[in-house]
């Protein structure tokens, strides 16, 4: 199983979420998040104080899939969130080791 | 034929009029009450209104304006300050300090025949307001008193300890309000320019009593409290210009109040200040606007609300003075004044005036009770006449240059009763009680380390 973690345009959260449904996949969990890489901030300027804002809103959306599937996602994710301009985010993937289902204790890919 | 008959039919008419003769003199006695009072009765609407609006200058418009610019943890104690003084200088106001700002007294200060608001009844005084009830001039002036010290507290939101804020307010409010009224505005006032006044000073509606004297006594209290911790380096952004915005809005409405309202009566004079506070805080938003946008590349929101503020102070002296056009030219000229003060000489001399309280109403104060000197004109204001009872010249406009050398002095005792008074009441504050929060309240925030609440509690 590969755990995939996105942090995305907020604006494209829909997109995303749409393309995802689109291939099957329902499952995710979605934080809003502030951060940044090489976008930087931009500056704000209240009655002549001048601020570097360097921390902007995200949106981090993370979902574990099979691991045949993993590819197809990414690249899904990647496609619907592109804008093209720097501030677009970035995808990580991770090895998860096992997951369980909460209500009934079902085990690995079953439970996901 | 017919001139004869007519003739013929006055005789018993004039004969009945001999013998009604005192009842037509009863009833134009009568005729006359009913006039006054109608007059009472406009004027005393129109004021009980002016009243009501400047006091929605404080709370909520000045609470929501200051509320908006401090940060998340800031924003009930900054509301509180304006606030808190609706009830604190009322309660002052009724035991002493309508009677020491307005009693005839000496010129610098009134006297306590008004101790308790005794006397204060339904009968106008002919000297301040003859067409209404003494009392609704009363209620109409402490709503005055409320806002000033409220301006003030925009110098030191963010980290003043509130039992010495209260403190401070009140002392203030005899110290330095309640002489500096007196001075301008009550009988006998050394600077009252319409009731033998030794200076004559021009301030229509409170451009030394109100702004010079607020803004300059912030500037003190900003230079005396220091900077508010991690100032220059830790982000201070207004947590919501939204709330700013609708404070600045609602402080544009009640400005009618406080300028239109000090022709005391509903007079074609109100209408003129009316006119001039409205035309001169639009071309103020537009002065800043366009100073902020050659200068950083955008016009903010936050500086096109600050530029009508800046626009409201400016003409407040020279309401009921000036004609539409330079009220134009004053705003415009706030608005510029007024931005350039916030950001370059601001940071230049690098003190922290929290919300700019001396930025906009020190300086804004200061240029609109010169200027004033300069545009007043007897076309607007008929108020003064000499003994036979030919309008004299009132300000430069109209052959009168001297008048802004009497601003100018009006000005300067403001600026230094203000600066005076203000640091000898911050050092009473500071030896009794401590002025400043200590740096583990300041950096709580005051909402929770003064008042035990949170402004916004978004779980909850």
């Amino acid at each position: 199983m590969k755990k995939i973690e996105a942090i995305i345009q907020p604006h494209k959260l829909e997109d995303v979420k749409e393309a995802l449904k689109s291939i099957g996949i329902d499952g995710m969990t979605i934080t809003e998040v502030r951060g940044h890489g090489r976008q930087k901030g931009h500056k704000e300027i209240y009655r002549g104080m001048e601020y570097q804002v360097d921390l902007l809103p995200k949106v981090k959306l993370e979902m574990v899939v099979a691991d045949e599937r993993a590819n197809e996602v990414i690249q899904t994710v990647v496609n619907s969130a592109r804008t093209g301009k720097i501030g677009d985010g970035k995808v990580f993937v991770y090895d998860v080791a096992e997951a369980i289902r909460i209500r009934n204790d079902d085990r690995g890919e079953g439970a996901l | 034929m017919p001139l004869r008959r007519w003739v013929l039919l006055l005789i018993p008419v004039l004969s009945l009029a001999q013998s009604v003769a005192p009842s037509t003199d009863a009833r134009l006695n009568n005729l006359e009450a009913a006039v006054k009072s109608a007059q009472s009765a406009g004027d005393n609407a129109w004021m009980l209104t002016s009243a009501a609006l400047v006091l929605m200058m404080t709370g909520p418009g000045l609470a929501l304006f200051y509320g908006g610019l401090v940060r998340r943890k800031n924003v009930l104690s900054t509301m509180m300050h304006s606030f808190i003084l609706m009830a604190v200088i009322s309660v002052l106001w009724a035991i002493v300090g309508y009677s020491l700002a307005f009693g005839e007294g000496w010129p610098f200060i009134g006297d306590l025949r008004y101790l308790f608001l005794n006397g204060v009844g339904s009968a106008p005084n002919p000297d301040y307001a003859p067409t209404i009830p003494h009392q609704t001039y009363m209620v109409y002036q402490l709503m005055f008193a409320i806002i000033t010290p409220a301006l003030i507290s925009g110098a030191f939101a963010e980290r003043m300890k509130f039992s010495a804020m209260l403190l401070f307010s009140v002392l203030w409010a005899l110290i330095v309000y309640f002489p500096l009224a007196h001075m301008v505005w009550g009988k006998g006032g050394f600077l009252n320019a319409a009731l033998g006044g030794r200076i004559p000073c021009f301030d229509f509606a409170g451009g030394t009593v109100v702004h010079i004297s607020s803004g300059v006594s912030a500037l003190v209290c900003a230079l005396y409290l220091g900077k508010r911790k991690g100032y220059g380096s830790e982000p201070m952004k207004p947590h919501s210009i939204v709330l700013s915005v609708i404070g600045a809005c609602l402080l544009w409405v009640g400005w009618f109040g406080f300028n239109a309202g000090s022709a005391v009566a509903a007079s074609s004079l109100a209408t003129s200040a009316f006119i001039a506070t409205h035309f001169a805080t639009a071309a103020a938003v537009l002065g800043w606007m366009l100073a902020e946008w050659l200068r950083n590349g955008k016009p903010s929101v936050l500086g096109a609300i600050s530029g009508a503020v800046a626009g409201l102070v400016a003409i407040t002296p020279a309401s009921g003075f000036v004609q539409p056009f330079p009220a134009l030219l004053i705003g415009f000229l706030a608005g510029v004044v007024c931005f350039l003060m916030v950001t370059i000489v601001k940071s230049k001399f690098g003190y922290d005036d929290t919300l700019d309280a001396f930025g906009v109403h020190g300086a804004g104060g200061t240029l609109g009770a010169l200027l004033t000197g300069v545009f007043a004109t007897n076309a607007v204001n008929d108020g003064f006449k000499d003994a036979n009872g030919k309008l004299l010249p009132l300000g430069m406009v109209d052959g009168h240059a001297g008048q802004v050398l009497n601003q100018a002095v009006g000005v300067l005792i403001s600026w230094g009763l203000a600066i005076v008074g203000t640091l000898i009441i911050l050092k009473i504050c500071d030896v009794l009680l401590g002025v400043r929060a200590t740096p583990e309240a300041e950096l709580e925030g005051l909402d929770i380390s003064m008042h035990g609440e949170e402004g916004y509690n978004l779980e909850a």
